[in-house]
């Protein structure tokens, strides 16, 4: 998998799971001002793309991720994908 | 037919988690007693379950050990399915006055009756969050609402309990999860069983009703919490204690 299929997915997840349209999951796209997540939200993103690509994404490293890019980022750095 | 719906029910082999265990059977849910030294007892009530034509398992289940919870919950989601009712009711007391009182008993009791729901909570959470449905019922105390001496671990540990159960209550409200505590007051079990005469006697002119309650009539309350007819009952402190804290 290269990141933009890692992109694509996680862009999915995130539509899906934040009940938001896919257009507006872009990488800039922040969690909280543009897609409108809560706290709860965010935790429930975080399983679904864990089960989704088999990895572990630790709470503390969720801390620092407020937009799509920087989500997708730590996806693909989990599956040692670079850009 | 529907699958039927998972409950765990920790501390299960006797007492309020038996008569729990029990009523969420006869309710129809699948029903995975949790013990944590007492296979015998906790075997038994699974059998009479199934002999009643239930769906019954023991697991064995230290709700203070974090390893223990993982196994345990491994188990029964692949022998019965995922968790959507738990009963956190596992219990540990131990009384004696605070001036002489042993960090070893403090540490005992908040472990098992306060860490240990947390424990369990935490694992169940995520299936739960992800089929936007679940029940999480904490059994309390009414020592969490009024002080008894030689009980300051025990009190602190379900008062904790129930402020665990109102956060995490508002934390899942949205998903269609309630959590909510139960606080009974003095109930015919093992622990009370120990009890002198004299000691009993004390305690049954406190209780406005005049007596103890039995097993059944609490674990009759915990079972409501857990229907679909209680989906807007969340954080909520249920006393049932004969008036005790009235």
């Amino acid at each position: 998998m290269d990141k933009a299929e890692i992109q694509e997915k996680v862009c999915t997840i995130l539509a899906e799971q934040l009940a938001v349209a896919p257009d507006k999951v872009t990488p800039a796209a922040r969690f909280s001002e543009d897609l409108d997540a809560d706290s709860l939200d965010l935790v429930e993103a975080v399983l679904a793309l864990e089960e989704e690509f088999g990895v572990s994404i630790p709470e503390e490293e969720m801390e620092d991720v407020k937009t799509v890019g920087e989500a997708v980022d730590l996806v693909a750095q989990k599956l040692g994908v670079s850009a | 037919m529907t699958e039927p719906t998972v409950a765990l029910v920790t501390g299960a082999s006797r007492g309020i988690g038996r008569a729990t265990a029990l009523a969420l059977a006869r309710a129809g849910m699948a029903v995975a007693l949790g013990y944590r030294s007492d296979a015998e007892n906790a075997e038994e009530a699974a059998a009479k379950i199934q002999a009643e034509d239930g769906r019954a398992m023991a697991v064995a289940l230290d709700v203070a050990d974090e390893a223990s919870v993982g196994e345990a919950f491994g188990r029964v989601e692949s022998d019965l399915g995922p968790v959507r009712v738990l009963i956190n009711n596992a219990g540990y007391s131990k009384d004696g006055l605070t001036v002489r009182y042993s960090t070893e008993s403090w540490d005992a009791t908040l472990d098992t009756n306060l860490k240990g729901a947390f424990l369990c909570s935490r694992r169940a959470m995520a299936p739960m969050l992800k089929a936007r449905w679940g029940r999480i019922v904490n059994v309390a105390s009414a020592a969490a609402i009024r002080g008894n001496a030689g009980q300051a671990a025990y009190s602190a540990s379900k008062a904790g309990l129930v402020g665990m159960t109102k956060s995490l209550a508002r934390e899942v409200a949205s998903r269609g999860i309630t959590v909510n505590a139960v606080c009974p007051g003095f109930v015919e079990t093992r622990i009370t069983g120990h009890l002198t005469d004299e000691v009993k006697q004390r305690y049954i002119e406190m209780t406005p009703a005049g007596r103890f309650a039995t097993p059944e009539e609490v674990a009759a309350v915990i079972a409501f919490l857990t229907t679909g007819d209680a989906s807007y009952v969340s954080g909520a402190v249920i006393s049932v204690d004969g008036g005790l804290t009235a």
